[in-house]
């Protein structure tokens, strides 16, 4: 394009120049501030909803360990529920009628059992005296006491009853009412009762799954790359090969889920619901989206570097080991992170050999039964009990906070190995 | 320093061509290269200087779609026979690159990272002098002594080639190829290079590529023209840029085409 001699003409192509330029800026602006917004609100309501699940309300009653419910012989048998009741109708004389008491004691989570007998165990000194101890209030209760469950409404509309509301408007006139960190979120494997549900299990489930997932993954993944980039010959077949490991990549992961049903556990004879074949059918999943990064970071070496080894009598193998490997790391790691963390958050392939299952011991090795963190998240939100939906959010924001960790510790990596040349 | 008959050959290529794929980038080369000699190629850009040297030590085997045919020999011995073990080859020729192409390790390793492939030093003393002497002739010691550990890339363009030159003679090899050694020197160091090259003579083969022809005929022996993929002459640089038999040698040596 000739530029116009007139100045004044001059100045108008200028001045347009610098209009479109700075229209340019603001579309590009505005397109990230939408995205950021919308995942602020994203996040933020998440975040939000999540809260609830972190807190527990707890009511302090006075515990009498002398009558006849504790068995010393056997401490973990003995009716621990029966004193967490007994204890709470001490201080409501008036109940008597059967169901009134059974009401009553409704109020109580029966993970209250659990209180007393963690606290008698840890302090077998108490027995035969008469403790003051908080104890877990159910979960209707405890949402009722957050707010979730609105006290206004009608009683035919709330589950909590209006026998219930003056029973606890007593305990809170009294004083006994506590509201604690929810520590069972992360101590407890999952239950039927939302305020004794923990991510403990589905934790540990997705740290076997994806070890399992690494130790396949990752030496294969890099292998196959180095051949592929380093050694094999560029013709025909190898050519193949990369299009199919790019078309592996795109395969939907449910696919992979079939793959493992048919292959680990009806053919190899592999146990269901475990974190050996979770992990292997992950690591099906993960291996192409470690091989491409791990080829492309083959490729971005200057192929002056290798000439220089080779030029001072530096082997095949030593070339790679000494000087392209080194090189490639931090685009390995990455990768293979980033690949770790999709694979951590996959639920697909894992409902086809059943790891999507209500599994409340903490699985102890790869073979044990054991669901993952997303499927425990899906798990729970199908439950119908209100305190399931803040624990459902509970489970995103961990599950989240672990890919932002993981996502990191890839960032260090890079930043750490990262040489220039 | 006119050429001496005594000088034995050392490198015997014969017939030698080169394909890129289907383009052919040396049509046929006859050239012997004697040894304690500086034999310097010269010739317009893209003749193929840089391909010959390059089959000397055997790079192009890495070059996808690269062909050789034809013989080299080294003291008698086929360069591309079978028996031959490239690394070995490669340890016993030397190459400095057109582009200078230092490892991202430090000044140091660069040096060191032959010698210690090649299990030259038996101590970190003997490695130590190894290092310090390479780059003392390289004329590159004084300027990196007190930053040995600083990456080899932080250097300038003209002391990275330096440094790998240093890098290139510390395994000692028998024949050293230098491709456009001195392209990114100042006369200074490109003085010292000039030197090197002449001690070197004494004890190995040089063959350099050049496209000054001061300093082809400074430190030169015998001087071989290149043009499009042929040699067109070869003799003793004396002979060659005083009294050039061909009518091409003498237009691109008086800065006629080229
Ligand atoms: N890797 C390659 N692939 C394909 N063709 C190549 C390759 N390297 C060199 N060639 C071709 O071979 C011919 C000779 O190249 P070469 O690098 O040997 O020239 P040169 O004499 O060293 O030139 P210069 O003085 O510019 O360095 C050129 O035509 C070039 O295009
Ligand atoms: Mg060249």
């Amino acid at each position: 394009m000739t530029e116009p001699s007139n100045p004044s003409a001059r100045k108008a192509q200028l001045a347009k120049r610098y209009r479109a330029e700075r229209r340019f800026r603001a579309y590009g602006i505005a397109a990230i501030s939408t995205a950021g917004l919308i995942l602020f609100f994203l996040m933020g309501s998440i975040l939000l909803s999540s809260l609830p699940a972190f807190t527990q309300h707890y009511v302090t009653l006075d515990i009498d360990i002398t009558e006849r419910h504790v068995d010393t012989q056997d401490l973990a048998n003995s009716d621990w529920r029966a004193l967490a009741r007994n204890a709470l109708r001490a201080q409501f004389p008036e109940v008597s009628g059967r169901k009134e008491k059974r009401a009553l004691g409704k109020l109580l989570s029966i993970g209250s059992s659990d209180d007393v007998r963690d606290y008698v165990t840890a302090n077998p000194s108490s027995l035969g005296t008469s403790i003051r101890l908080p104890l877990t209030l159910s979960d209707d209760i405890d949402l009722l006491l957050k707010g979730v469950i609105d006290r206004d409404l009608p009683e035919n509309e709330r589950v909590v009853s209006n026998q219930d509301l003056a029973w606890l408007d007593r305990l809170l006139d009294e004083d006994r009412i506590s509201r604690q960190f929810a520590t069972r979120i992360f101590t407890n494997g999952d239950s039927r009762e939302p305020e004794l549900a923990g991510l403990r299990g589905a934790l540990v489930g997705s740290l076997w799954t994806l070890l399992v997932t690494l130790l396949a993954s990752f030496p294969l993944g890099v292998m196959a790359a180095i051949y592929l980039e380093e050694i094999a010959p560029k013709n025909r077949l190898t050519q193949i090969i990369e299009v199919n490991i790019n078309n592996l990549a795109a395969v939907p992961s449910i696919v992979f889920g079939l793959l493992g049903l048919a292959v680990f556990i009806n053919f190899f004879g592999m146990p269901r619901s475990a974190p050996l074949v979770g992990g292997l059918v992950l690591a099906l999943m993960t291996l192409p989206r470690i091989i491409i990064p791990t080829r492309a970071a083959f490729a971005a070496i200057p192929p002056s570097i290798r000439e220089a080894a080779m030029g001072v009598g530096a082997s095949r193998l030593q070339v790679i080991m000494h000087h392209v490997l080194p090189l490639a790391m931090p685009g390995i790691l990455t990768g293979t992170i980033i690949g770790l963390a999709q694979a951590a958050g996959e639920t697909a392939p894992l409902l086809m050999i059943g790891m999507m299952a209500f599994i409340v011991d903490l699985p102890t090795d790869v073979t044990a039964k054991a669901t993952v963190l997303p499927a425990q998240i899906y798990m729970w939100a199908n439950n119908p009990e209100r305190a399931f939906m803040a624990r459902t959010s509970a489970g995103i924001v961990v599950l989240l906070s672990l890919l932002l960790m993981v996502n990191a510790t890839a960032i260090y990596f890079r930043k750490r190995f990262e040489k220039r040349w | 320093m006119s050429d001496n008959p005594q000088n034995k050959v050392k490198i015997e290529a014969r017939d030698v061509q080169v394909f890129y794929g289907e383009a052919q980038a040396l049509h046929g080369i006859d050239l012997d290269l004697n040894a304690n000699e500086v034999t310097a190629l010269i010739g317009p850009s893209g003749c193929g200087k840089s391909t010959f040297l390059r089959c000397i030590n055997r790079m192009n085997d890495v070059i996808d779609g690269c062909r050789v045919a034809g013989t080299i020999t080294i003291d008698g011995q086929d360069v591309y026979s079978p028996e031959i073990d490239v690394v070995e080859l490669r340890a016993r020729v030397g190459m400095v690159f057109q582009k200078p192409n230092p490892f991202p390790k430090s000044i140091y390793d660069n040096v060191a990272y032959g010698p210690r492939i090649h299990g030259l030093a038996q101590s970190r003393e003997q490695l130590d002098h190894i290092v310090e002497s390479s780059l003392k002739r390289a004329g590159l010691w004084a300027e990196v002594r007190d930053r040995l550990s600083a990456s080899g890339t932080s250097l300038s363009g003209g002391q990275q080639q330096r440094l790998c030159i240093a890098r290139a003679i510390a395994v000692s090899p028998d024949v050293v190829l230098m491709d456009e050694p001195c392209s990114a020197l100042d006369p200074i160091a490109t003085a010292v290079i000039e030197e090197l090259m002449e001690e070197l003579r004494k004890d190995y083969t040089i063959v350099i590529v050049t496209h000054s022809m001061q300093q082809a005929a400074r430190i030169s022996q015998r001087t071989a023209y290149f043009h499009l993929g042929n040699v067109v002459e070869h003799g003793a640089t004396q002979q060659i840029f005083t009294n050039p038999k061909n009518q091409q040698t003498e237009a691109y040596i008086s800065g006629k085409i080229g």
